[in-house]
C-alpha cells in the first residue's frame, strides 16, 4: 500500500506548512508526522515527503539519515538510549547498558524479539549533570541506578 | 513551487547579507582593490589576480564554506573563509600568513589522512586539487590514524566513484542540483559514515542520474572520475588539446576533445566556457564521441556487384516489412549480410561511375528526374557545396534534407508571420522572462543543456507552463503542467487566444504598431471559447482560462517548442497559433521574450541557412524570385531552375512513381527517419541509381549503387549554425580511417567528372562564398568566429557577438508587420479506431540520436539505453495484461514491430510512445507518410496503432 498520512496527521500538516516561508522548512516536522504514523522513516516516505515538499529524495534521505531520531528501520514499541558519552561514562553509563543488555537479551542498536522494545546508545542527551541517564521514548530518567533501570524496564517490556 | 525554487545556499551571498550598491574598497595583501558590489573575499582576491585555495567552492559554483581551505586573516579573532566572506570597506586581508599556512597545511593533512594509497584521479586526469595541496604542504597524512575503508561505487556506466576520496565539499551536490538542475546528489548518514547518496542512496549506476558527468567535472578529488571508453585516462598534458563543438543537438555545446594523437583516439571529454553552455554538458557530448572509432566504419570506396542487382535490402532488419526480427547484435547493420554484395573500388572508379550515371539519367530523363538528400549533421559548407552541385550541375532544385522531417512547418509559419525562420531570441533568453512556454519539447533528453537553463530560470522564478499530451521531465520543474488530448494543439492554442482577447490581455499598441491580421485572427478564435475546446483538447476551461491569463498578463513570456508542435499535418497551424499568441500579447524583440523552435540536429539551422531547401538559395532567397535567380546564376555561371523542387517526402514519392530515377544521399538515413518505412523500402528499390555518401553502412546503404565513405564530424573543419543562430567551428579531433574523404572534396570531385569544376581548397573558401550569396552571414569569417562563434546576423562581427535579441522594431516582412494568420482545427488524419485503438506518438530519447547510426555504435550511450522501449500507461498495460519488460508486438496500417513494455504514467491511457533510434524495432515502420499541406512535414506524432502481447516464440526468440 502506499503511504498518506491520515486526515488528522494531514491537518497537522497544513498547520505546520503555513508557519515557515517555505516548503523545505517543514522537512523535518513532516518527517516526525510520518514516523509517528509509520514507526519509522522509509525509503517510499522520503520520496512521499520529497514529492510533497518539492525537494529532492535525496535531500530528504539526507536529512533523515542525519538526525538519530529518525528510525531507519522498522523498530520496537519503546525506544530506550543511554547515553554514553564522557559525564555519563564517568558516572558509570556503562553498567547501566550492560545491564539493560542482558535484561532485554539484545544488544545495543537491536530490538527484542517480541518487538517491544528498541535498546540503543546515544551521545549526549544534556542532561550531563545528572547522569548516567536514559531517554525512553520522549522521556528523561536521570541519576539512574541498576534498581531504576529495573522499573522502567518492567514498564516497558510489560 | 516548483523544486529547485527553495534554493539550500543563498546565491550571492555578499549582495544578501550586505546589500550594498557601491563597490567597496579594502587592502589584500598590501593591494588596494576595488571590489564590486557583493563579492567576498574570495572573488575580489581573484579578480585582482590573487588565488586563494579552496576545494568546495569553483567560480561556476554558489559559495557554501564548507571546507575552511580558504580561510584568510581579516584581523578578527579568527580566521574568515574567504568564499563566503562578502568584502567591508576598509578591510585589511592577509591572504598568506604563518597562522594561515599553518591552518591550511593541517587541514590539508586532515583530509589527506582519509585518502585512498592511490587517487582515482592522481592516477589518470593527474590533476587532483587535494592532491596539489598536499604537494605544496607536503604532507600526506600518514602521520595520522585513518579510518575504517569507505566503499566504492562502480555501477555506473561511465562514472566511477571512490567514497574513500571524498572530502564532502559539496561540489558534485550543487553541480546536480544548482548546474544541472539533475537533483540526484545528497548528503547521507552522520559523522564519519556521511557519503554522497544518489537518490535514496542506491547505487549511481540504479538511480535517476543522467550521467552528465558535472559532478565529476566540478570534483576537487578523486572521488568521481571518469571511466575510461577507448584508452586508459591518462593527464591533460599528455594529450592534444582539441575545441570543437559538441556534433548532436541544435544547443551546440563547446567542448575540448582530449586526444592521444599517436593512437588517433579521443580520451575523454570537458566541457568548454562558451555563452552556449557555460562549460555544461550531457551524456551524449560527454560519453558519446567513441562511434568514430568503430570498427564498422567505412574505408573504401564499395561498388555494389553485378550479381546484387536487381538493387534491394540486404540484411533481415531492413528486408522484413515487421521491421526485423530481434536477432543477438541486431542493433546495427551485420557487416556479413550485406559487405558481400559490394565490391572495394578505387575512388577514382568510384567517383568516375558516380558521375557517369547521375550525368546520363540528367541527360536522358532530364534534372527534375534527379535529387538530392543532404543532412543536418554536415556543416556549412557541405550543405552549400551540395545545394550547389545538385541546383548548378544537375539542374534542379530538388534538393531537401531533414528539417524536413522536424521543424519545416514551423519555419513555413515563421516565414510567413514575421519573414524570418529563425529564432528571434537565445534559449538563455529564458533568464530575463517571466513567463515561458514550453510546447511539445521533451528539453532534458532532447537539449538536455537548454534544460538546464530553462531549469535554473524556474528556480529563480520564471514560471514555466508546460504543455504537451506526454508528460516531459521538465514539467517537474513547471509551475503548470497541461496535458492535452494528442493533436489538439489548435483548439487549445484559438481557446487561450480567445481568452487574451477577451479579457483584453492584448499589446494593443504593439498590435497597432508592428503587426497586420489581427481582425481576422479575432474572428476565428472569437467561435473558441475556453468550454468549446474543452471537450476537444481535454484540459478543463478554467486551466486554459488561467494558462492565457498568466501569458497574457507577464511582462515578458518566451515560447519554445519542439516536435510536438511541428510533426502534425497541421504542424504549420500550429506555429501559427504560437506566433499569433506573441504577437498579440508584444511578446517579441525585448528582452525575456521571442518565439523560439528548438532546433533538433546541430546543424539544421546552418543547412537551411546555407540553401539544403528545395525552395531557397541560401538565406531563404526564394527560388522563383527571378532577381534572386538571376543573380544566383551569374555567381555560379549557369542557368538554374526557375521552379521550386520537391521535399524529401515529395522525392520518396517521386521514387516510387519512377519520376525520379537518380538520387545523391550525403549523411541522410531515410530508411529509418521518414515515415512508413516499408514504403521508403519500395521507393529505394525503385530508383535507377544510388549512391550514399557516409561514415557507416545505414541501412539506407543497403539500397545503394555506390558508397562513399565519408569522415566524420570528429575528423573535419567545418561551421556549424546553432539553435540560437550561433555559428560556430567544429575541429577536427581525428583522422579519418582508411581512404575516407572529406565530404566537400566528395561533393566537388562529383562536381568537376559532370562538367562543373569545383576546385576550393578549404572549408574557409567554401564559407566565404557562402557568406558572399548571404545577407545575414555578412562579416563573419573563420578568424571572426574564433573559439566561441557568433551569433548572426552580427553587424559588427570583430567587435560584438552578434544579436541576441531580433526584430525589436519591425519585421522583415514587405510591410514590415508580423501577420497573424487564423489557424482551424483540423483533427489528425488517421483517429484510433476499433482495430487500431491506440495513438502512436514517437520520439527520441536522452541517450540516442536519431536512427543511432553514431549512437548506438559509442560503447556508453548504447549501454545505458541499449534497447527500444514502448511507453504503456499503466490502466492499459493491465488491459492488455502485460508488465514491465514484456514484449508486445505493435500494428499499424503499414507495418508491425516488435518490442519491450515499459509502464509509465509520462504517456496517458489510449496513447503510447516509441523512440524512432532502433533499426530493430523501428518506429517508423509504423507512422503514417501524410504531410503539412505548407510545411510538407510527415505527421510522426500520430496514427493509429494496435497493441498485443507478442506470442511466447517470438519473446522466446529474443532471450
Amino acid at each position: 500500500m502506499t503511504f498518506a498520512l491520515s486526515d488528522e496527521r494531514e491537518r497537522t500538516l497544513q498547520e505546520i506548512l503555513s508557519r515557515y516561508p517555505t516548503k523545505m522548512a517543514a522537512t523535518i516536522p513532516f518527517l516526525h508526522l510520518c514516523q509517528e504514523q509509520h514507526g519509522w522513516v522509509s525509503d517510499e516516505i522520503c520520496e512521499y515527503v520529497a514529492k510533497r515538499l518539492d525537494l529532492s529524495a535525496a535531500h530528504v534521505k539526507g536529512v533523515a539519515t542525519f538526525y538519530s531520531l529518525f528510525n531507519k528501520e522498522p523498530v520496537g514499541k519503546h525506544q530506550v538510549w543511554v547515553c554514553r558519552t564522557l559525564p555519563c561514562a564517568l558516572a558509570g553509563a556503562e553498567n547501566v547498558l550492560k545491564h539493560c543488555e542482558k535484561r532485554l537479551g539484545i544488544h545495543a542498536g537491536e530490538t527484542t524479539r517480541d518487538g517491544k522494545v528498541t535498546l540503543r546508545t546515544a551521545e549526549c542527551l544534556a542532561s550531563c549533570g545528572s547522569g548516567p541517564m536514559m531517554q525512553v521514548d520522549r522521556d528523561y530518567y536521570e541519576n539512574l541506578t541498576l534498581a531504576e533501570v529495573d522499573k522502567i524496564l518492567d514498564r516497558v517490556t510489560r | 513551487m516548483p523544486r529547485g525554487k527553495q534554493d539550500r545556499y543563498s546565491s550571492r551571498v555578499g549582495e544578501k547579507l550586505f546589500p550594498v550598491s557601491k563597490p567597496v574598497t579594502l587592502t589584500i595583501d598590501g593591494k588596494t582593490v576595488s571590489a564590486k558590489p557583493g563579492s567576498t573575499i574570495w572573488d575580489a582576491a581573484r579578480e585582482a589576480g590573487i588565488d586563494i585555495p579552496v576545494l568546495c567552492h569553483s567560480p561556476r559554483l554558489d559559495p557554501v564554506g564548507v571546507c575552511r581551505m580558504c580561510v584568510v586573516d581579516i584581523g578578527g579573532r579568527v580566521l574568515a573563509a574567504s568564499c563566503v566572506r562578502p568584502c567591508e570597506e576598509g578591510m585589511n586581508v592577509v591572504t598568506k600568513s604563518e597562522k594561515v599556512e599553518r591552518h591550511r597545511s593541517m587541514l590539508t593533512e586532515l583530509l589527506m589522512s582519509d585518502q585512498p594509497e592511490t587517487c582515482p584521479k592522481e592516477s589518470t586526469t593527474g590533476d587532483s586539487e587535494l592532491a596539489a595541496l598536499a604537494r605544496a604542504y607536503n604532507v600526506d597524512g600518514s602521520r595520522l590514524p585513518r579510518g575504517a575503508a569507505r566503499s566504492s561505487d562502480t555501477s555506473s556506466k561511465v562514472i566511477a566513484v571512490n567514497h574513500q576520496a571524498c572530502i564532502l565539499c559539496d561540489r558534485c551536490v550543487r553541480g546536480c542540483d544548482d548546474i544541472q538542475h539533475n537533483d540526484v546528489i545528497g548528503r547521507t548518514g552522520k559523522g564519519y559514515t556521511t557519503q554522497i547518496g544518489f537518490d535514496l542512496n542506491q547505487p549511481m549506476g540504479q538511480s535517476s542520474c543522467v550521467s552528465c558527468g558535472e559532478c565529476l567535472a566540478v570534483c576537487p578529488t578523486g572521488a568521481l572520475v571518469n571511466k575510461p571508453i577507448s584508452l586508459p585516462i591518462v593527464p591533460r598534458k599528455s594529450l592534444k588539446q582539441v575545441d570543437s563543438v559538441c556534433p548532436y543537438c541544435g544547443v551546440g555545446c563547446s567542448l575540448t576533445y582530449n586526444v592521444d594523437e599517436s593512437k588517433n583516439r579521443i580520451v575523454y571529454t570537458d566541457g568548454r566556457p562558451s555563452p552556449v553552455n557555460h562549460s555544461r554538458l550531457c551524456v551524449k557530448g560527454r560519453y558519446g564521441w567513441d562511434y568514430a572509432q568503430h570498427e564498422q566504419r567505412l574505408t573504401h570506396p564499395l561498388i555494389r556487384k553485378s550479381e546484387y542487382y536487381p538493387r534491394g535490402p540486404l540484411s533481415p532488419e531492413v528486408t522484413s516489412s515487421r521491421g526485423g526480427e530481434h536477432r543477438k547484435g541486431s542493433h546495427l547493420v551485420r557487416y556479413e549480410d550485406v559487405l558481400p554484395a559490394f565490391r572495394q573500388a578505387s575512388w577514382d572508379e568510384a567517383l568516375d561511375l558516380v558521375a557517369t550515371r547521375l550525368k546520363g539519367i540528367r541527360d536522358t530523363f532530364g534534372p527534375g528526374s534527379l535529387a538530392g538528400f543532404g543532412s543536418a549533421k554536415c556543416s556549412n559548407e557541405e550543405a552549400y557545396v551540395f545545394q550547389k552541385l545538385v541546383r548548378a550541375v544537375f539542374g534542379t532544385n530538388n534538393v531537401d534534407h531533414c528539417t524536413r522531417l522536424c521543424h519545416a512547418s514551423s519555419v513555413a509559419a515563421l516565414l510567413e508571420g514575421i519573414g524570418s525562420g529563425a529564432v528571434t531570441n537565445t534559449f538563455a533568453g529564458i533568464e530575463d522572462a517571466d513567463v515561458a512556454l514550453l510546447i511539445g519539447t521533451n528539453t532534458t533528453a532532447n537539449h538536455p543543456v537548454a534544460a538546464t537553463f530553462f531549469k535554473q530560470a524556474a528556480a529563480r522564478g520564471t514560471k514555466l507552463i508546460v504543455i504537451d499530451p506526454r508528460r516531459p521531465d521538465v514539467a517537474n520543474y513547471a509551475h503548470q503542467y497541461v496535458r492535452l488530448r494528442n493533436s489538439t494543439d489548435v483548439a487549445f492554442y484559438n481557446a487561450m487566444l480567445h481568452v487574451i482577447i477577451a479579457e483584453n490581455l492584448v499589446n494593443e499598441a504593439y498590435i497597432k504598431e508592428y503587426t497586420s491580421g489581427f481582425d481576422a485572427l479575432k474572428a476565428e478564435v472569437q467561435k473558441w471559447s475556453p468550454e468549446v475546446a474543452e471537450p476537444i483538447c481535454g484540459v478543463p476551461a478554467e486551466t486554459i482560462r488561467e494558462v492565457a491569463r498568466i501569458y497574457g498578463k507577464a511582462k515578458s513570456a518566451i515560447t519554445f517548442w519542439g516536435m510536438g508542435i511541428s510533426q502534425h499535418t497541421h504542424g504549420t497551424d500550429n506555429a501559427r497559433c504560437l506566433i499569433a499568441l506573441c504577437l498579440v500579447t508584444g511578446n517579441c524583440g525585448r528582452p525575456g521574450t521571442g518565439l523560439h523552435p528548438l532546433r533538433g540536429q546541430n546543424n539544421v539551422q546552418g543547412a537551411s541557412d546555407a540553401g539544403l531547401i528545395p525552395m531557397m538559395y541560401p538565406d531563404y532567397q526564394r527560388v522563383t524570385n527571378p532577381e534572386v535567380r538571376a543573380r544566383f546564376e551569374k555567381a555560379w555561371g549557369v542557368p538554374l531552375d526557375p521552379n521550386a523542387g520537391l521535399t524529401v517526402t515529395e522525392i520518396t514519392k517521386g521514387a516510387l512513381e519512377g519520376r525520379i530515377k537518380g538520387m545523391y544521399c550525403l549523411g541522410e538515413n531515410p530508411f529509418l527517419s521518414d515515415p512508413n518505412v516499408n514504403k521508403v523500402r519500395k521507393a529505394l528499390s525503385a530508383l535507377d541509381f544510388l549512391v550514399v555518401q557516409d561514415i557507416f553502412l545505414t541501412e539506407t546503404a543497403e539500397f545503394a549503387d555506390v558508397i562513399l565513405p565519408a569522415t566524420s564530424y570528429l575528423e573535419k573543419l567545418g561551421t556549424y549554425t546553432n539553435t540560437d543562430r550561433r555559428v560556430q567551428i567544429g575541429r577536427p579531433a581525428l583522422k579519418p580511417p582508411g581512404e575516407a574523404r572529406l565530404d566537400w572534396e566528395i561533393v566537388s570531385e562529383i562536381s568537376t567528372r559532370m562538367g562543373y569544376p569545383m576546385k576550393y581548397q578549404s572549408p574557409a573558401e567554401i564559407f566565404n562564398e557562402l557568406v558572399s550569396m548571404t545577407h545575414e552571414y555578412r562579416g563573419l569569417t573563420y578568424e571572426v568566429l574564433g573559439s566561441t562563434g557568433r551569433l548572426w546576423p552580427a553587424p559588427d562581427p570583430a567587435a560584438d557577438d552578434g544579436l541576441q535579441i531580433l526584430f525589436d522594431d519591425g519585421f522583415p516582412t514587405p510591410n514590415r508587420r508580423g501577420k497573424m494568420v487564423p489557424a482551424a482545427f483540423e483533427p489528425p488524419r488517421e483517429t484510433p479506431d476499433e482495430n487500431y485503438p491506440f495513438v502512436l506518438n514517437t520520439g527520441r530519447v536522452l541517450e540516442h540520436w536519431h536512427t543511432g547510426t553514431m549512437t548506438r555504435r559509442s560503447y556508453a550511450l548504447n549501454a545505458i539505453a541499449p534497447e527500444a522501449l514502448i511507453e504503456v500507461h499503466p490502466e492499459d498495460a493491465m488491459k492488455l495484461g502485460v508488465h514491465n519488460g514484456d514484449r508486445v508486438v505493435v500494428t499499424s496500417r503499414r507495418g508491425s514491430i516488435t518490442l519491450a513494455v515499459t509502464v509509465t504514467t509520462r504517456t496517458h491511457e489510449g496513447s503510447v510512445f516509441i523512440p524512432f533510434h532502433f533499426r530493430e524495432a523501428a518506429a517508423n515502420v509504423l507512422t503514417i507518410d501524410e504531410i503539412d499541406p505548407f510545411g510538407k512535414i510527415p505527421e510522426f506524432k500520430f496514427c493509429a496503432v494496435r497493441v498485443e502481447r507478442a506470442p511466447e516464440s517470438s519473446a522466446a526468440a529474443a532471450e
